[in-house]
This record gives structure tokens, sequence and C-alpha cells, in this order.
């Protein structure tokens, strides 16, 4: 078993950027947590979980415990049981999954394994952005790897277990990242997410029961079986448990990715992870947690990153991957760029997804461009207004209203300069 | 029975699975929506439905639910009138309309769009949106359907029937975002057979009917009325309408039993053979036009001797068919098929009247779990009947998706469950069919082979709850039908209460098997005899029937033959008298459909000159009550006949049905130029309908309906105003009257000694007859898309025998019946056994024959 680190995620972590084959990986205690799974069942590690509290780090922060707990586990329950990796990382400005994939292969296939055991699951799918092309090859080999030691297989460590393990590259969306669309798209089907209820534990991939889960978040779970839920809980600065990839892009002198305790404040994590900002520049804003949470002013700067937190500063804890602007960017111009992609990104299922983003972007392009009208923040307000969670099929243009919401709320003067000015004031 | 509270008032709803949005609509309640369709239920995708939902009496604040997505469970609590509901569908609508290219003047669904309608009941009257649109290149979609792509508001009703429903293929959506496209891969002509549907299914004018452009009318100068479909067995209701002496278009008329909301491409596009070219107008004797007078006196001249036979036709009414028998008396009477086609009428009809089953309906076919299809290939031979098949296969997968808690109107998650489990059909056919990917289990043989595939399936029917046996006439053969017979018995015997449905040749296949009458070969006899000189032959062309040498005969030995029918034919064009008859839209009739539900069509518009309805040829009788008196007077099989329709005498609040809609246009100025005054409107004995915009305001009884026509609701979704929920009755009624009432059930088993099994011989094939949904049936393939639409004609054979042959696809063959020979081109499918071959149907059918390569190319 491996020595208890206050960095589990990145432990692994080798200078030279290749990872621990499974020798190595072995060598520095991988796979024990494994074989203690094995020996505590399903139900203690479901337990287990479920007092770490760990939070669904796809960005929906859905506590991961409860939402295994939903998949049936009964002599009666459907078979065969799935439970599917999202890999699919699109979100804008975010790639700490990838981080994790490229630089500890055999930590993500350890916890599908686990995990797959804990509730059930006879077939596990990675849905990997078609992107990662590294990533994809690194889990190819440590698949391979595992099944040739028995990881996976009839018979998982000569448990009785049965396991098998597939990667899944997506021909690409962000749309495949909402769980449902993904289930669509490892069907062959269009992309498009899917009602609920039925609950996906119900009728999920191939309509069987599924789970479906973060790489990160799938990452803690060979820790936390190994350490305990106290240990993984007393990683964090306050209640919600474990470590965090968080990341920082934008105007700063040390862009790039972090394991820190959650609950760091984003201070800390820019100013002084991240080098703080770039000489002779200063911080106008940030987007906390990709792109689809709300822009926040410098004076948030003190909040504790997690999802309770940034939820009570009045946006999104997200995937925890920050967006860092300087007095010089353009927020209406970072808007622009963002809107644009959620709109181009839309699936095309419902009506003001479809129609309500494109309408935002052009909008904005309008307004970039100096080619705003009065009416224009009128529309904004509109669409901001009438996409949210209970009017449109999925979160994905609820989540692309963040930003815009949080830029309107704190830099609604640089929108009226744009449109009184006629013109890009930042150009 | 449930509560359910709309804007603080208390309804009562009836038991069952159902969404806001359905029970609101039941209710009265005008809620616009989209993508939800009665028949293809939920999705959720345009987000139009919108209601405030609140969790209970206390909850001010409430939430927008989707109440096509939302079940309408005791207690539930919701506005319609919520301003933030009202402000999103408003907004919703704002949304659909940023790309729609408001060319609704130019725009053939104009008038009776369901867009315009849901604009104007969501209340979106300014535009705002001031970039440009997004436009699409539409496609040719072949004959029935034109394709106009930028008036698409992307509901995705049109894959989700297309594809889901009805199993077609070739129909998808492609793309992505603000740029979504519904069409095919590439032009072309679409392949399903149910693709007309696209027009009533797409509530805009996306998909509209391509046969109607061609002589467009807008709906509100449509004289129609309610009509049945004269192209199959299965007596779907259509509205036919009409403007300037021409048909225009054929749309779907609600039945709750049969067609509910769809039609098969035949039955919708068919109807063009009405102003065909090919119609008969005037009298002819010898060849010569003449007045109806002295036609007339003519053919009393002839008759006078007595010594005449009248042939009916199983294309003909009840009231044709009994007016040449009350003519000629029974014994005199014929019924215009060959011996054979004449018993497999008969013995279906027999078994419909003995059969411990019950006789399914299209829509009870849809409820059954289970089935067995025996030799009949549906799709060509009763096109609705595979459709309503496609929702049979569903039943069990449906079943599974329910134990899970997933509503019955979830379609998506439905499909989610369902995945490709086929449910249990078992399919025995000749040849290859289109409803093979449904089917758990094909099975491929002789006609007298195919009732083995009955064995096997057996015990899966009598595990299922509603067993359905299907069968039917098209192969000639009587074996088929009997042994559906015997394993309906014996479903029920083992306790089950199977259904039967059989398929009948024609619109009133079943009606006329009810007269009875003689055969051509009996007609043949008696010429042959002397003991007849002389033939009437009503709607009927029977060199279509009989072998070439019988009807040669029968034209030799007559000295006398007339002819009433609306089209001419090869049996019209030897006839010494030709008469003209009223089609479908001419006249009134009643047709008695594959499961004996008489039903009345009514006449559209008055024809021109001497064109009337074939039995006002041969009978005296002041309207169609009076004819329809003495049939139930003298033929007790047919005592419920009047009841099919409300009878001339019927006045609703003393008035009659309107033919034409209330805001009908040409009322006087149309015929201004000639005299200001409106000019006297055409009389029709027959019925309680006016060739007027004037007349009945209020819902009609459902078999006088000529249209669906509500407030705020101009296109066909105004459907749901005229029943009680949906896909259920109609609020009136379902029209029309079951003739076959469950019989004495005769619970003996028919011969027990299975035909041998088919054995191929030596240098000959056995050719069994093929039938497409184009091409195949009389009166349809004298409609232009329908022309278009229809196959060559081709002899299909086995691989190996077309190698034995030297035949490659494509290649003439020669095939020689007794001594009959046709060129036709061969095709090769790998699904026929060795020694069997399919051609075209015809009376010689099935046949041994010859087959040899031939050195000329195919006609």
């Amino acid at each position: 078993m491996t020595q208890a680190t206050d960095r589990p995620l990145t432990k692994n972590f080798q200078p030279s950027g290749a990872p621990l084959d499974l020798k190595g990986y072995e060598a520095a205690g991988g796979y024990a947590a494994l074989r203690k799974a094995l020996g505590m069942g399903p139900k203690a590690i479901q337990e287990e979980l479920l007092k770490s509290t760990v939070l669904g780090r796809g960005g929906a922060g859905f506590e991961a415990g409860k939402k295994w707990r939903h998949m049936p586990t009964g002599d009666d329950a459907r078979r065969p049981k799935y439970l599917v990796v999202n890999a699919d990382e699109m979100e804008p400005a975010t790639m700490k999954d990838r981080f994790l994939m490229e630089g500890d292969p055999h930590q993500l296939v350890e916890a599908v394994i686990i995990s797959s055991f804990a509730v059930g699951a006879d077939v596990a799918y990675i849905f990997i952005r078609n992107e990662y092309h590294l990533s994809a090859a690194r889990l190819e080999k440590a698949i391979a790897e595992a099944r040739t030691a028995g990881y996976l297989g009839k018979n998982v460590c000569g448990s009785g277990y049965a396991l098998e393990m597939h990667l899944h590259q997506s021909a690409g969306r962000y749309m495949c990242g909402e769980a449902a669309a993904m289930l669509n798209a490892i069907e062959g089907r269009r992309a498009i997410p899917r009602s609920r209820p039925p609950h996906m534990a119900q009728v999920g991939l191939w309509g069987k029961p599924t789970l479906v889960d973060n790489v990160e978040t799938l990452c803690c779970v060979p820790h936390i079986v190994a350490h305990g839920a106290e240990w993984f809980l007393g990683l964090s600065r306050t209640a919600e448990g474990g470590t965090k990839i968080f990341g920082v892009s934008g105007r700063v002198k040390r862009p790039g990715l972090y394991e820190l305790p959650m609950g760091t404040t984003a201070r800390e994590i820019i100013m002084e992870h991240a080098g703080g900002m770039l000489d002779g520049r200063a911080l106008k804003a940030f987007i906390p947690g990709g792109a689809s949470s709300g822009v926040l002013p410098a004076e948030a700067l003190d909040v504790k990153m997690d999802f309770a937190n940034v939820r009570a500063a009045g946006s999104h804890f997200g995937t925890g991957t920050m967006v860092v602007l300087d007095d010089t960017t353009c927020i209406v111009g970072a808007l622009l760029s963002l809107e644009t992609f959620f709109a181009r990104e839309s699936c095309g299922w419902c009506t003001p997804c479809r129609e309500g983003l494109p309408w935002v972007a052009r909008t904005l392009d309008a307004i970039e461009s100096g080619r705003g009208e009065p009416g224009d923040l009128d529309v904004l307000e509109d669409h901001i207004r009438m996409i949210h969670d209970d009017n449109t099929f999925c979160d994905l243009a609820p989540g692309a209203m963040q930003p815009l919401r949080g830029a309107l709320r704190h830099f609604r003067g640089d929108f009226e300069r744009h449109v009184r000015e006629k013109r890009c004031p930042y150009s | 029975m449930p509560t359910i509270f709309i804007d603080h008032q208390p309804y009562t709803i009836p038991e069952g699975d159902r969404n806001l949005l359905d029970v609101c609509l039941s209710l009265g309640f005008d809620i616009p929506y989209f993508c939800w369709h009665p028949a293809i239920h939920s999705v959720g995708a345009c987000r139009l439905c919108a209601v405030k939902r609140f969790k209970d009496e206390s909850d001010a604040a409430g939430t927008l639910v989707m109440s096509c997505m939302t079940p309408a469970s005791d207690g539930t609590r919701i506005s319609i009138n919520d301003p933030e509901a009202v402000e999103f569908r408003r907004k919703v609508i704002e949304w659909l309309m940023v790309n729609h290219p408001h060319d609704c003047p130019v725009c053939d669904e104009g008038g009776e769009c369901h867009l315009q309608d849901m604009t104007v009941m969501a209340g979106h009257v300014r535009r705002r949106y001031r970039f440009t649109k997004r436009t699409h290149k539409s496609q040719n979609l072949g004959p029935f359907v034109a394709h106009e792509m930028n008036r698409c508001i992307q509901c995705y009703r049109c894959v989700r029937f297309y594809s889901d429903y009805a199993g077609g293929r070739d129909l998808n959506v492609f793309g992505w975002h603000d740029d979504v496209y519904f069409g095919r891969h590439a032009d072309g002509a679409l392949e399903s057979e149910f693709s007309g549907n696209l027009v009533e299914v797409c509530p805009t004018g996306v998909f509209t009917d391509k046969t109607l452009k061609r002589h467009y009318t807008r709906k509100w100068d449509l004289t129609s009325a309610p009509s049945v479909c004269v192209h199959c067995a299965l007596g779907c209701n259509t509205f036919a309408g009409e403007r300037y002496g021409m048909l225009r278009r054929i749309l779907n008329r609600y039945h709750g039993e049969i067609n509910r909301y769809f039609l098969c491409d035949r039955g919708r596009f068919g109807y063009e053979f009405v102003n065909g070219s090919r119609r008969i107008r005037r009298p002819l004797v010898g060849g010569k036009e003449v007045t109806k007078a002295d036609a007339l006196a003519r053919m009393r001249e002839i008759l006078a001797s007595g010594r005449a036979i009248a042939i009916g036709s199983p294309r003909a009414t009840v009231e044709t068919n009994y007016a040449l028998r009350k003519l000629v008396g029974a014994d005199r009477f014929n019924c215009g098929l060959s011996e054979r086609d004449s018993r497999l009428a008969a013995t279906a009809l027999n078994i419909l009247r003995t059969t411990p089953a019950m006789i399914a309906s299209l829509a009870e076919v849809e409820r059954c779990d289970a089935a067995l299809v025996l030799g009949e290939d549906v799709t060509n031979t009763a096109p609705m009947l595979a459709l309503a098949l496609r929702q049979t296969a569903r039943q069990r997968p449906i079943a599974e998706a329910l134990k899970l808690g997933v509503h019955r109107w979830d379609d998506a998650n439905l499909r989610n469950v369902a995945q490709r489990d086929k449910g249990t059909i078992f399919i025995a056919t000749v040849d290859a069919t289109k409803l093979d990917d449904i089917a758990a289990k094909t099975f491929r043989g002789s006609p007298d082979d195919l009732p083995r595939l009955a064995e096997e399936a057996f015990e899966t029917l009598r595990a299922a709850d509603r067993p359905l046996i299907v069968a039917g006439t098209s192969l000639g053969s009587e074996a088929l039908l009997t042994a559906a017979d015997d394993v309906a018995a014996r479903l029920a015997k083992a306790g089950k209460s199977p259904r039967i449905a059989l398929v009948l040749p024609e619109c009133n296949s079943l009606g006329l098997a009810m007269i009875g009458g003689g055969s051509l070969e009996s007609a043949a006899e008696s010429l042959r005899a002397g003991k007849a000189d002389t033939l009437v032959i009503a709607e009927n062309d029977i060199t279509r029937r009989a072998p070439k040498a019988l009807v040669d005969e029968l034209f030799r030995l007559a000295r006398h033959v007339i002819v009433i029918d609306h089209t001419s034919s090869a049996t019209s064009e030897r006839a010494e008298i030709v008469l003209p008859a009223a089609t479908f839209a001419e006249c009134a009739g009643t047709l008695v459909n594959n499961e004996g539900r008489a039903q009345r069509y009514f006449q559209v518009f008055a024809p021109e000159g001497d064109i009337q309805a074939a039995w006002r040829w041969v009978q005296d009788s002041p309207g169609l009550d009076e004819l329809l008196d003495s049939i139930e007077r003298e033929l007790p099989q047919f005592a419920l006949i009047k009841a099919a329709a409300p009878a001339e005498d019927f006045r609703a609040v003393g008035q009659k049905i309107p033919r034409r809609p209330h805001r009908w246009t040409g009322h006087a100025s149309n015929t201004a130029n000639i005299s200001v005054h409106e000019p006297k409107p055409p009389a029709d004995p027959d019925a309680p309908m006016a060739f007027s915009s004037e007349g009945f305001e209020g819902h009609p009884p459902s078999a006088l309906n000529p249209r669906y026509w509500a407030p705020g609701w101009n296109s066909v979704q105004a459907v749901s105003r005229y029943q009680s929920e949906a896909s259920g009755p109609l609020l009136a009624g379902d029209p029309g009257v079951l003739l076959i009432r469950p019989g004495e059930p005769h619970g003996a088993l028919h011969s027990a000694q299975a035909p041998a099994a088919f054995t191929p011989r030596n240098g000959e094939l056995l050719v069994v007859p093929s039938h497409h949904i184009f091409g195949s049936e009389e009166l349809s393939a004298g409609a232009e898309g329908i022309r278009e639409a229809a196959p060559a004609p081709a002899i299909a054979l086995n691989p190996a025998d077309a190698a034995r042959l030297g035949l490659r696809a494509g290649d003439a063959a020669r095939v020689t019946i007794g001594d009959v020979a046709t060129t036709l081109a061969a095709q090769v499918h790998d699904a026929l056994l060795p020694g069997i071959a399919t051609m075209p149907a015809s009376s010689e059918l099935p046949a041994w024959a010859k087959v040899a390569r031939a050195s000329k190319e195919p006609q």
C-alpha cells in the first residue's frame, strides 16, 4: 500500500512527463487498492466513498457516493451493467483530465476497475475526447497491460469478478460530454441528450443500468479505498473532501495545472502557484470553473475554491479550471469567443439552445465590431432570463448563459460603452 | 378518477398514463406544441408547450415544465396562463422564427399551417432578430413529397415519424447546432411507402403534397367530403377535396379503429385517376357518343330479352353490386371474379364469420404483442397493416420499459430501453419483405410450405397476451387462409384470445363476397349452354381477373356486352354499350373492408355530363337510402348497412352539412361574369350534405365530417378537437358499422394434413404472384405519381436458378406459362428458394413456367 500523501492524484507523475508502466505503477503501490477493494466488497467501498463526500469533478458537483447508490445491485438487476468514464473533456480552458490520463493512466484504469466492482458493472467504457491522442494511446497501453496482468477480464485478480474495458474515442463534439448524449454517441446515434427520468442507473447505455463519472472523480477512488474517507476529508481546507486539480490559464506567469487542497483560495492559486499576473497587467476578472461558469470580478479573489463557496460567490466551481482576464482584455470579446463556441456546439435538439445561442453570439459580434444597437443588451438579458435549467433540455445552454450573466452583472459598463462608442474600446 | 388543477380550476381526468399536454388538449385548452404528436408522442425537443407547475397549494412561485414531458397525475397543479409561461412560449416562437423565411403567401401550407396557428396562439408578433437567416438547399424527394427546408423549425417530427415509427431508412437529420437538415443523403425518391404522411406530420411547409402542387388550391377553397380509400381492402378514412371539377388531394381522416393519423402513399396519391385522361364521360354505343336517353333505350332493348348476366366487381360498392343483382336476379348475378378468387374470398368470409378469434382492426393490430404473418407481403398488399405491425413489434419492448417506470408517452426513453429488441413477429413469405427488419424470425418457402412456420411460432403466440394471425388471399392459396384459421382455433382452445386479420385484395372484396354470385367460369358456362347471351359489367376490367382464353371466350359467346365504368379498360373497349360511372369522388356508396366494417363515402363534387353512380344506370331508386332499404330487406347479412352513416334526411339543427368551409372565397364571384346571382348548388339526393359553405357550423356526425377545422386550429392538428382523447375514438363516434359479428365458433380444424412439401420441378419454375404498392392496384395505377413510382415488371429468381438459366439482373427473360409467353426483365433475389420465382400478380399465377433467356429486350 502506498504512503499517504497530500497530493495523491499526481504522486506518480514523473518529471520526464512519461507515465509509469505497469511495473512502475505496481512498484509505486499501484493495484494494491484494487486488491484491498476486492477484499472489502462492493458495499464497503460504496460506504467509504459516501463518507468521503467526493463531489463530481466533471463540473456538476453531485456527490459521487450518492450517485453510485442508484445503481441496482440485486440479483434481479438488469445486466449487463455499465460504467462509463467521461473523459470527453471539451470545456474551454479545461485540461485536467488529460493531465491525469497522460500522467498516470494506470491510476484511472485501477480506479475504473475498483469503481466497476463497487457498482457491479460488467463492462466499462472510457469515452475520450477525439483530440486526446496521447491520452488514448497511453490508456490503450495501460488497459492492455492490466488485461495481461489479470486486472481485467473474466476473473479479476482471481476474485471471480469479470470486467471488460473499452476505450471509445469520440467523433468530437462538446455535447458528447453531456452524460446522456455520451451514451447516445457510444450507441452510434446522434449525440443528443436524453430526458430524465428514467435515471441512467435504470435506463442507460444500451438501455441498461449505467453509471457515468468523470475521470478526476474516479481517480480519487483508489486513494479513498487505500487510505480511508477520513484521510481524504482531511486533505481539504473546507468541508468538501480531497484535493483538486486546479487549472489556471490566461495572463499569468505560470499557467498550468496544480493539485491543491479543495478550498484553496483563488488568490493563492493565481497569485502564488500560477506566479501572479504578467508584469504590468492587473487582474480584471476570472472565470472560476471552465467556460460555463460565471465571470467573477477581482474582488472575488478570496473565494475558497470549492463547490459551495463559489456558488455563494455567485458563480460555479465547475471543473475548477480558471481563466484569468487582465485589464487589457475586452470582456465583450472574451464573451464573444465563448458564446461562439457554445452556439457552434449546440446539438440542435432543443429550441432555446439551437436558436438562442447563435442569436446571442451574433449580437455579441455586432457589439464587439461596433454594430451594436441600444436594444442589443435587452436581447442578451432576455436570453439570460429565458434560458435556464427548467426551460432547456440539458445544461449546455444554461451553462453558456453563466459567463454572460456574470459579465453583464459585473461589467455592464463595458457593453454599454461598446454600443455607445460603436467600437471596441480595447482594440 | 384523478383530479388536476389548471389555473386553480379542478378537472377530473380519466385514469391512465398520460402527459399534461395531451390531457389539456383533450380538455379543450389551447397549449401550443410542435414536437409532440399524438401517435409519435413526446420527446420534449421544441420546448413550446411549457406551463407552470406548482408543488402544492402554497407554492406560488412554481417552475416551468414541458407539459408534454410531465405526467398528469392526481393532484397536479399547473397554470397555462402564468405570465412567465406565456412569455416563454412566445419566446420559443420568436426563436423558431429566427430563420423561417416568412413566405406564407407562396407556401403550400399557408392557411392550414400549424406554425401559423402556434405563432398566433403563442402571441409572437414583433421580429427583433436583425441578422441574416440560415438557408438550405432543398431536395427532389420523388413524385409525392415536395421539400423546402428553409421553412423548417426543427421539431424532429419528420424523422421520428419516418424512421422511428414507419421504419424508413433514407430520411434523416444531418448537421448540428442551428444548421440541422432534414432530408436524404442525396436527392432521390423517398423509399418509404408512408412518405406522404410527412405532409401532415410536418407542422409547416417543409414537406408538402407534390401532387397537390400540380393543381394547387388553398384549404379554404376546397369543396370536401368524407371518403373511404378505394385502393385496398383496409378501408382507411380520407378527406377528398375538389375545386373546379378536379379532385385536388386526399388527406387523412381520423378513424380511431382503422387508420388513425396516417395513410399509405397509394391511398394518399392514388386519387389522380379521377382526373385521368382515360375517364369515360359520355355514353357510347358502338364506339360513338350518344345521348343518355339513347344509351338507356338501347340498353333496355337488349335487356328486355331477359337473357343477361350481370357482372359485379370487388371495386364497386355494395349498392352497385346489389343493383346489378336486382337487375338480373340472384341466380344470374356474377361476382366478376375467377372461380379461384371467388372461392378465396368466400373462404376468407367464412373464416371471419366462424373464427373464435377477434377480428382485428388496425388499431387492434397495434395493441397485439405477438404476430404471425402467413404469406402476405403486407407492405404491398395492405400497406397500412405493415405500419400497424411495426407498432405491434414494439409492444413487448414497451411492456419492459413500462416495468422500469418509463412513461408510455416518453418515446425516446421507450426506444432507449427497447434498443434492438425485435419483439415477437414471425413472417412467412415467399420472398423477402420490407417488414423483415422487425421480424423475430422469417421463413421462406412456397405458398403451401409457409404454414410450417406456424408450428415454430405457436409457443410464442401462446405466451403472448394478444397473439395475432395475419393471412390473406394474395398468393392465391387457400391453404394459408385455413392454416391461419387453424392457428387461431388452436390458440383459442389453449385458452388464449387470438386476433385475426385477413387481407383481401380490393376495397369491397368482402362486401362482394357477402353478396355472393357466380364466377367468370360459370358465366362462360351459362353462355355456352345458351342460358344467357348478354353481359352487363360494372366497374370491372375482367381481362385482369381471368386467363385470356376464358375472357376471349366470354366476349366471343356474348351477343351484347354493356360496360358501366368510370375509366376505359380492355373490357370497356370491347363493349357494345359503355356507360360513364362515377368514381368514389363523384357519388356516395358503401364499402365493406377486410374486417367486415361497412363504411360510406360521399360525393365530393357533382360530375359533369352523364356521369353517375354505376347503380343509377340500372336501378330507378330516387336516392341511396331507398336502395339501402331494399338491401337491408333482401339481404339480412347487410341488415345494419344503413347505420354506416346518417341518411339523406338527417339534419343538424335543421341544416345540412356544408362541403365548403366557412372561409370559402368563391361564393358569388366565381360566376359573376355570367350572372351576379349565386347559382343554385347541385342537388345531392344521397347525402345530407350541401355544395355550399352555408349550413351546420358545429361538429357533424363523424361519418359526415368533411374536414378538421377549429377556432385557432387551421391545420390537420385540429383533429384533437374532434377526439375525446388523443388516439381515442372520435367525439361523435368512429364512423361505420361492423357487419360481421362474432359468430358460432366452428371449433373444428381444417384438414390436419399439411400440404406436401414443395419439390422443385426439372426445367420449370413455380411462379408465384408478387405485388407492389405502386402498380398492382388497378385504380391508383392510373395516377401520375403512382405510375412514376411503380417498378417495371420483372421476374425474380433465386440466384442458383438465374445462374443455371444464364440470367443476370436486368437480362430479358422469356416466361412461358401454358402456351402464353411473356418477356420481362430478370431480377435475382437471394431470399427466394430454388425452383420458385415471382412475377407481377395476374390471374394465371401461381403457375409452373418455363423460363429462358430471351433474345429480345423486355417489353
